[in-house]
C-alpha cells in the first residue's frame, strides 16, 4: 500500500490556475437575501449533491500578533456543533456515507459537503452542515488537543528541506505582507477559544460568501439550501480588501543549510491576481516556460537534456492580490548551483527573447483542446463555480476561456513578462546544497 | 503539484473495490485481440472526454535482485522514442491534442494513460501500440533518464524520513518474496543499470498478450474495438516467461527494525501477514480484512482516530489499510502512527496493538459495521464521478488476474460479513510472532553540520 506507484513525472500544474468550462455548461447565479452569492449547475445524471461555502477568511485574515488563528478555526468547525461532539458528527456523517470537504489557503476558508441525494440521506447530511457553518462550539478540550498536533506538525515541518523552502520563499517573496505571515509553534500555543470564536463571528458572515452548488437537486431546492446556508450565519461586516502587494525592489538570495541529499530549489517573483489583465498572456506563457508539464522549456533544459532533475516546474498562483510566480526543482547536492545557473539562464532567455508562433501554437492546442477535461466531473465543476464566485469573475469567464486563449500573441506574452518578472530582482532560497558551492 | 496521493490511492482502489458496483457490470464490454491483447470498454455519456489506460503485468514483482527498479526505469524510457516518434514526441503529440498523460509503475503493473477529448482517442491508440513493440532504447537517452530516476529516488525516498522507514519495514516483513523490494529500486542498482537491462525488461514482458487496454469514457465500444484491432491488432505476441509462485515463508517470530533519520517526530509501522485474495467464490477472510480495516480507520470517528488521536491523545496521526487485490497473492495489514509530544513510539505500539486486542477478545459492534456497510454504498456512487477512477479499478482487477466482473458481486460480499468473521480474522492473523515493527529514531539537524547523513554515498 505505501508507495506502491511511481509516476513517472509531477502531475500537470495547470489545477492551481485552471478556471474553464465549455460552452453549455448552464450556471444560475443569484444573491440571497443575506447576500450570499450563489452558483448552481443543476444536473441529475448522478445521485449526488456537492456544495461549497466559501468565506474571505484564509490565513491572510489572521491577526498579525495571533498567526495562526484563521487555519484552527476552519479545522475546528467540524469537530463540535450545535452540542454535537466531533465523535457524534462523524458518526452521523459516516452513517449515511456523507463526506465532508474543503479547507483554507491565504485568501479562503471552505466547506464542502458531498451527499446522496435520496432524501433521507441528504436532508440529514444538510442538517449537520448547516450546524457546522451556523453554530461550531469550538470546545476547550478538542482546541488544546488540536494545538498541539499542530505544533507537533509545526516542529516536524521545521526539519524537512521541502516545507523549509516553503516558508523561507513565501517570508522573502511576501515579507510583511499577510500573505507572508508565518505561524511558529509559539504563535499556535497562545491561540485561545476566545481567538477562535472571535474570528468566526468576524470573518464567517453571510454576507460576502459563496455558496456553490451542483448535482441532483432543482433550482427550488437549491435556492432553498442556499437560504438555509446564508441565514443563520454570523453578522458580520462585509469582507475588507487585502493589501497591496509589492514588488521586490532588489535580488534576495537565501542559502539555508540542510544535509539533504537533494538541495531545495525555489525562484520567484510577485506573479498575478485572479482577474488580471495579463492574465490569459502570463498563463499561457507559463505553459510554455515551466507549466506544460512534460514539454515545458525547463522540463526539456533541466530534466531531459541533462538528467538534472525528478521534477521542474512554474507557475503563477493568481489570487485575491498578487500571489507568487514560482520555479521549483530539486537536484542532487553537488549540482544545485549548475542547475539554478541554468534555470537563471533559461528564464532570462524566456523573458528576453519571449516564445517562437509554433510554441504558441503548442500551447494553445494543448489549453484549449484540453478543455474538456476541466469539467468532465462535478467535482472538477464545483471547484470553478466556487473561484468565480469568490474572485468575482464574470459569469461567463467559462465561456469565453478558449476564445481568450486564442487571442494571446507572442508580442502580448513578451510583453507582459517583461512588463511583470524582472529577473534581476528574483528571491532565490536554496534549502541544502553543498558547501563548496555556497 | 500534485502527485499522487499514495496511501489515498490504495485506500480509493480498495475503497473502489469494495464499493462500486450497480453501475458497472451492465456497460462494461470485454474484448481479446488474437495476439492476446485483453480490451476492456466502460461507456460514460455525461462528458465529452475519454480516458484510456494501457497496463502491463510487469511491476517491481517480476524484478531480480541487483536490477531492481528496472520496471520503472523502463516505464520513463518508454516516452524516449520509436522509429516513428522520436524521444519527447509521444508527449508533445499528446499535448497538442490537448491531452494530459503520464504513467506510473506499481509493484504488480506498470501503467500509462492519457485523457482526451474523445475524438482523439485514435491518437492515443496508435501512439502506445507504436511503443508497445517499436520502442528504441539508445544508450544516450538511457545515460540521461537514469539520472533523473537517481534524483527521483532522492526526493521520494533518500530525504523523506517516512519513506525509509516504509522501505526497511517492507524489506523486513518480506524476507524472500519481491514486495519486500523498493518499486523504485535500490540506489545501487540504479546506480549500475545499463540500457541493456531496461532492453531486456521491455523484450521480455512488453507484448500484446500481457497487457490490458482500459477506455472509459464518451465511447462506443465497438467503436473502440475496430480502433484497437485496427492499431494493436497487428502487432505479435510472444512468450512471456513462466511466473514462479514465491510465495513468503510463514513468519516464525516477531521482526523489529529502526531507522535513524534527521526529524522530529518518531513514527512506527506495523504489520501482520494476511491472505490477499486468492479465489473470488470462495474467500471470505480478505473481506473481512477490509471491513476491519474499516471499522479501525475507515471514517473519523472510528476506532484508531476515536481511541488513540482523540481520547487518549497518544497519537497525532494514525492509520490502518489492507489491499486484498494482489498479484502476487501475498498481502499484509498495516497500522502506522505518530506518537504524540512527550508519548514514545512503543507506548504508541503498545496502544495500537490493545486496539487490535480488544477486537480479538470483544468483536466489532452492530453499529460500527452498520456505519461501513453505509460508506461502500455511498462511496459506490460518487466513484461514478471520476472516469480515470473507474478505468484504474478495471485494470487493477485485470492486471491482478481477477475480471473486473467480480465488482459485480463484492458490495453483497462485503454486506455479507458478520462480527464474528471479523473477529475471527484478527483472532487467526494478529498474533506477536506473525509482527513486524519498523519504528523511525528521529535524529537532530545540526545547523552548522550540512553534510549528509546515512551511509556514504558513491557518485
Amino acid at each position: 500500500m505505501f508507495t506502491k506507484s511511481l509516476f513517472r513525472g509531477f502531475l500537470s500544474l495547470f489545477f492551481l490556475f485552471s478556471a474553464q468550462a465549455q460552452a453549455g455548461l448552464k450556471i444560475q447565479q443569484w444573491q440571497t437575501s443575506n447576500g450570499s452569492a450563489v452558483y448552481f449547475v443543476e444536473n441529475h445524471d448522478l445521485p449526488i449533491i456537492d456544495i461549497s461555502t466559501s468565506f474571505y477568511a484564509g490565513s491572510a485574515r489572521d491577526d498579525v500578533n495571533k498567526p495562526g488563528v484563521a487555519a484552527i478555526t476552519r479545522h475546528l468547525m467540524t469537530l463540535g456543533a450545535a452540542g454535537l461532539s466531533e465523535e457524534r458528527i462523524s458518526q452521523q456523517f459516516a452513517d449515511i456515507g456523507a463526506q465532508l470537504g474543503g479547507g483554507i489557503d491565504d485568501d479562503k476558508s471552505s466547506l464542502n459537503l458531498r451527499t446522496l441525494s435520496s432524501a433521507l440521506e441528504r436532508d440529514k447530511a444538510l442538517s449537520l452542515y448547516m450546524k457546522i457553518l451556523q453554530k461550531p462550539d469550538f470546545p476547550e478540550n478538542v482546541l488544546a488537543r488540536e494545538k498541539s498536533r499542530v505544533i507537533a506538525g509545526l516542529k516536524e515541518a521545521a526539519t524537512q528541506p521541502e516545507t523549509i523552502g516553503d516558508k523561507a520563499f513565501s517570508k522573502a517573496l511576501f515579507g510583511s505582507h499577510p500573505y507572508g505571515l508565518d505561524t511558529e509553534p509559539e504563535d499556535v500555543e497562545k491561540i485561545d477559544r476566545y481567538d477562535v470564536e472571535k474570528f468566526y463571528r468576524l470573518h464567517y458572515g453571510a454576507q460576502g460568501a459563496v455558496i456553490a452548488l451542483i448535482g441532483d437537486m432543482s433550482l427550488a431546492e437549491a435556492e432553498q439550501i442556499a437560504n438555509q446556508i446564508s441565514m443563520d450565519l454570523p453578522k458580520a461586516n462585509q469582507p475588507e480588501p487585502l493589501p497591496k502587494v509589492a514588488y521586490p525592489n532588489a535580488p534576495l538570495e537565501e542559502r539555508i543549510a540542510h544535509p539533504a541529499t537533494q538541495a531545495h530549489i525555489l525562484i520567484g517573483y510577485t506573479g498575478m491576481k485572479r482577474g488580471d489583465a495579463d492574465y490569459y498572456s502570463l498563463y499561457v506563457g507559463n505553459y510554455i516556460l515551466g507549466g506544460g508539464g512534460f514539454v515545458s522549456r525547463l522540463t526539456e533544459e533541466v530534466r531531459e537534456k541533462r538528467g538534472l532533475v525528478y521534477s521542474v516546474y512554474s507557475y503563477f498562483m493568481p489570487m485575491a492580490e498578487l500571489g507568487p510566480f514560482q520555479i521549483g526543482l530539486q537536484t542532487k547536492r553537488d549540482q544545485a548551483d549548475a542547475a539554478l545557473t541554468l534555470v537563471r539562464e533559461t528564464l532570462d532567455k524566456f523573458i528576453k527573447d519571449g516564445v517562437t508562433e509554433a510554441e504558441l501554437k503548442a500551447a494553445k492546442q494543448n489549453i484549449m483542446g484540453g478543455f474538456p477535461m476541466r469539467i468532465d466531473s462535478n467535482g472538477k465543476i464545483l471547484d470553478y463555480l466556487s473561484m468565480i464566485g469568490f474572485y468575482h469573475l464574470p459569469l461567463t469567464y467559462l465561456d469565453d476561456f478558449n476564445q481568450n486563449i486564442s487571442k494571446v500573441t507572442t508580442a502580448q506574452i513578451k510583453d507582459a513578462f517583461s512588463r511583470r518578472i524582472n529577473p534581476n530582482n528574483m528571491v532565490t532560497v536554496v534549502v541544502g546544497g553543498d558547501k563548496e558551492s555556497q | 503539484m500534485q502527485i499522487f496521493k499514495l496511501k489515498s490511492l490504495s485506500w480509493c482502489v480498495l475503497a473502489s473495490l469494495f464499493f462500486s458496483t450497480l453501475a458497472i457490470s451492465a456497460e462494461v464490454k470485454e474484448f481479446t485481440l488474437d495476439n492476446g491483447l485483453k480490451i476492456v470498454v466502460q461507456e460514460d455519456h455525461r462528458s465529452p472526454v475519454v480516458v484510456s489506460q494501457v497496463w502491463y503485468r510487469a511491476g517491481s514483482l517480476d524484478e531480480v535482485n541487483g536490477k531492481t527498479g528496472v520496471a520503472h526505469v523502463l516505464e520513463h524510457m518508454m516516452f524516449k522514442g520509436t522509429k516513428a516518434v522520436p524521444a519527447g514526441q509521444f508527449s508533445r503529440l499528446i499535448a497538442a491534442a490537448g491531452g494530459k498523460e503520464n504513467a506510473f509503475t506499481a509493484q504488480d503493473n506498470t501503467t500509462y494513460y492519457q485523457q482526451l477529448e474523445k475524438s482523439n482517442l485514435p491518437l492515443s491508440m496508435k501512439l502506445e501500440a507504436d511503443r508497445m513493440a517499436n520502442l528504441n532504447i539508445t544508450d544516450e537517452e538511457f545515460a540521461k533518464e537514469i539520472k533523473v530516476v537517481m534524483e527521483e529516488r532522492r526526493w521520494r525516498t533518500e530525504d523523506k524520513p517516512q519513506s525509509k522507514v516504509n522501505e526497511q519495514f517492507n524489506s523486513t516483513i518480506y524476507h524472500v518474496h519481491p514486495y519486500g523490494r523498493p518499486v523504485v529500486g535500490w540506489m545501487n542498482d540504479l546506480e549500475n543499470m545499463t540500457a541493456a537491462d531496461a532492453r531486456e525488461w521491455y523484450n521480455t514482458w512488453y507484448a500484446p498478450n500481457n497487457a490490458t487496454l482500459v477506455v472509459v469514457g464518451d465511447v462506443n465500444s465497438q467503436d473502440v474495438l475496430k480502433l484497437a484491432k485496427q492499431y494493436f491488432g497487428p502487432l505479435k505476441s510472444h512468450v512471456i516467461p513462466a511466473r514462479k509462485p514465491q510465495v513468503e515463508p510463514e513468519q516464525k517470530g516477531e521482526r523489529r527494525v529502526v531507522v535513524k533519520a534527521q526529524a522530529k517526530l518518531p513514527y512506527v509501522l506495523m504489520g501482520f501477514h494476511v491472505p490477499a485474495l486468492q479465489d473470488t467464490d470462495k474467500d471470505v477472510d480478505p473481506y473481512a480484512l477490509e471491513i476491519l480495516a474499516a471499522v479501525l480507520n475507515g471514517n473519523d470517528s472510528a476506532r484508531l482516530n476515536q481511541n488513540l488521536v482523540r481520547q487518549s491523545q497518544l497519537a497525532i496521526d494514525v492509520d490502518a489499510g489492507y489491499d486484498m487485490v494482489q498479484r502476487g497473492r501475498q498481502s499484509i495489514f498495516v497500522l502506522d502512527g505518530t506518537p504524540s509530544e512527550g508519548k514514545s513510539v512503543s507506548e504508541l505500539e503498545v496502544a495500537i496493538l490493545n486496539e487490535i486486542e480488544k477486537i480479538k477478545t470483544g468483536g466489532v459492534t452492530e453499529d460500527e459495521l452498520q456505519r461501513v456497510k453505509a460508506q461502500v454504498i455511498a462511496t459506490d456512487v460518487y466513484q461514478r464521478d471520476s472516469m480515470f477512477y473507474q478505468a484504474m479499478q478495471i485494470g487493477n482487477l485485470e492486471t491482478a488476474g481477477f475480471s473486473w466482473r467480480i465488482l459485480k458481486d463484492y458490495p453483497a460480499k462485503l454486506q455479507a460479513v458478520t462480527a464474528e468473521q471479523v473477529q475471527s480474522v484478527a483472532k487467526k492473523y494478529f498474533n506477536k510472532d506473525n509482527l513486524t515493527v519498523a519504528t523511525l529514531d528521529p535524529q537532530p539537524i545540526d545547523p552548522n553540520d550540512n553534510t549528509p547523513k546515512g551511509r556514504p554515498h558513491v557518485h
